[in-house]
């Protein structure tokens, strides 16, 4: 038999309403209110051994000192996974679960759940993180939520296939996978369903849904191009041949610059692109296609620009998730303005 | 990537085939490129065509980083 552990605020955990809100961590053996039911759904591959019970509000404004408690409390307790509310619409019940899965997870490496309404703020902040079951609005949602929770668990638990985030129940996290699809049907033959279905004015779901937008400030015009520092970024995979810096071809989760101050083209046999989603014979021939330095330096040359700068920055972005592109977007921008680079072309593939 | 690289204040444009894709991500400055594999310069032309173009659009990009724009913008090439 599996083990699991649930955490429960103070009114959850049955201590009492928001005057105790307050309430610090404790660990109880056994089950406290919603644990009934949710060992009750995980019988037959798992019992709820222990319950965890802590204020919201101590979890708010102590947030370090509850989760050290708490991970404290856990320490030498064997247990497979771990649950936390269901939440509903409570904004700091749902943080308080978002934040110890979070750090239950770090610490343990054991899956975690929770569930929240799609109201609840907890949602946006840890949906990335870890499964989030769709919850009801309120505690009269307490069974179907419990049930959800527990039917994944258990599907964890006995290595059951996992299907995607939609069909599960859970917010997606923005992870990708690779399934086989029964029967087979290939993309083009999707895509042309897509499109004759657009054509005839019927519903169709892509199958690449592209979130929405959310703009920055436009960067003011550079006011003299003459005296500016310009350097090259790209998603296109362009790095020098071996690729020193072990960048991946998909899924990329590095970034490499390379110092380009002494030359003027990116030449066959120095330069290549290591990008997985395109066909490399152009760029692996002329770098520059991709990289145009040899434009740039023409440029410099006849003072349209000041300099190009010493390095030309570049990773994958095929697979790529948006979190990890902002990441070494703010990691290259960083060193871009440590360096005084006034203006970039970024160029995509 | 550009988003974040313009958020931290410094002027960018991006050279990309899919400008649609480009504007939904947020990118403000935007130049289009002729392909996915070679952006800018197709393999099966001569080298001097090549040259003209990717000289051309890196040409309309910094021309776009001096230009002063109120809302997204896609600048446009001749080649």
């Amino acid at each position: 038999m599996k083990k699991a552990i649930l955490y429960l605020n103070q009114f959850f955990g049955q201590i009492g309403g928001e005057e105790l809100a307050d309430h610090a961590p404790e660990i109880r053996e056994g089950l406290v209110g919603p644990a009934l039911e949710l060992s009750k759904q995980l019988s037959g591959v798992a019992e709820v051994t222990h319950t965890i019970i802590c204020g919201d509000n101590f979890m708010g404004s102590n947030q370090e000192e509850a989760i050290k408690t708490i991970l404290g409390f856990l320490e030498g307790k064997e247990f497979d996974i771990f649950f936390a509310g269901p939440a509903f619409r409570a904004g700091r019940y749902g943080s308080a679960c978002g934040n110890i899965c979070k750090a239950v997870k770090e610490k343990f490496n054991v899956p975690v759940i929770t569930s929240m309404n799609d109201e609840n703020p907890g949602v946006e902040m840890f949906k990335k993180e870890m499964y989030i079951f769709e919850g009801g609005a309120s505690a009269a949602a307490m069974r179907k939520d419990v049930m959800a929770m527990a039917q994944f668990g258990k599907k964890i638990l006995t290595g059951e296939e996992l299907l995607s985030a939609k069909e599960e129940g859970y917010y997606p996290r923005g992870e990708r996978h690779q399934i086989w699809l029964n029967p087979p049907v290939s993309a083009s033959d999707r895509g042309v369903d897509m499109l004759i279905k657009k054509l005839k004015g019927e519903a169709y779901t892509t199958e690449l849904p592209i979130p929405k937008s959310d703009l920055v400030p436009i960067a003011p015009a550079i006011k003299d191009l003459s005296k500016a520092t310009v350097a090259i970024a790209t998603s296109g995979g362009i790095v020098p041949v071996g690729n020193p810096d072990r960048i991946q071809s998909a899924s990329a989760t590095k970034w490499g610059k390379y110092d380009v101050s002494e030359i003027d083209d990116l030449v066959k046999g120095e330069f290549m692109t290591i990008h997985a989603g395109f066909d490399p014979a152009a760029a692996n021939a002329d770098s520059d296609v991709i990289v145009p330095l040899d434009a740039l330096r023409a440029y410099e040359k006849a003072g349209k620009i000041g300099k190009v700068h010493q390095y030309f920055y570049s990773t994958v972005g095929t697979g790529t998730t948006q979190g990890e592109a902002a990441r070494m977007g703010r990691e290259i921008a960083a060193e871009l303005l440590a360096d005084g680079v006034d203006a970039v072309i970024l160029t995509s593939t | 990537m550009t988003k974040e690289i313009e958020k931290a204040g410094i002027t960018i444009v991006q050279m990309a085939n899919l400008i649609p894709i480009a504007k939904t991500v947020g990118a403000n400055r935007m130049v289009p490129t002729i392909s996915i594999p070679y952006p800018l310069g197709d393999p099966s032309t001569p080298k001097e065509e090549q040259w003209k173009l990717r000289h051309h659009r890196v040409g309309v990009a910094l021309d776009a980083l001096a230009t002063e724009i109120e809302e997204q913008t896609v600048f446009k090439v001749k080649i």
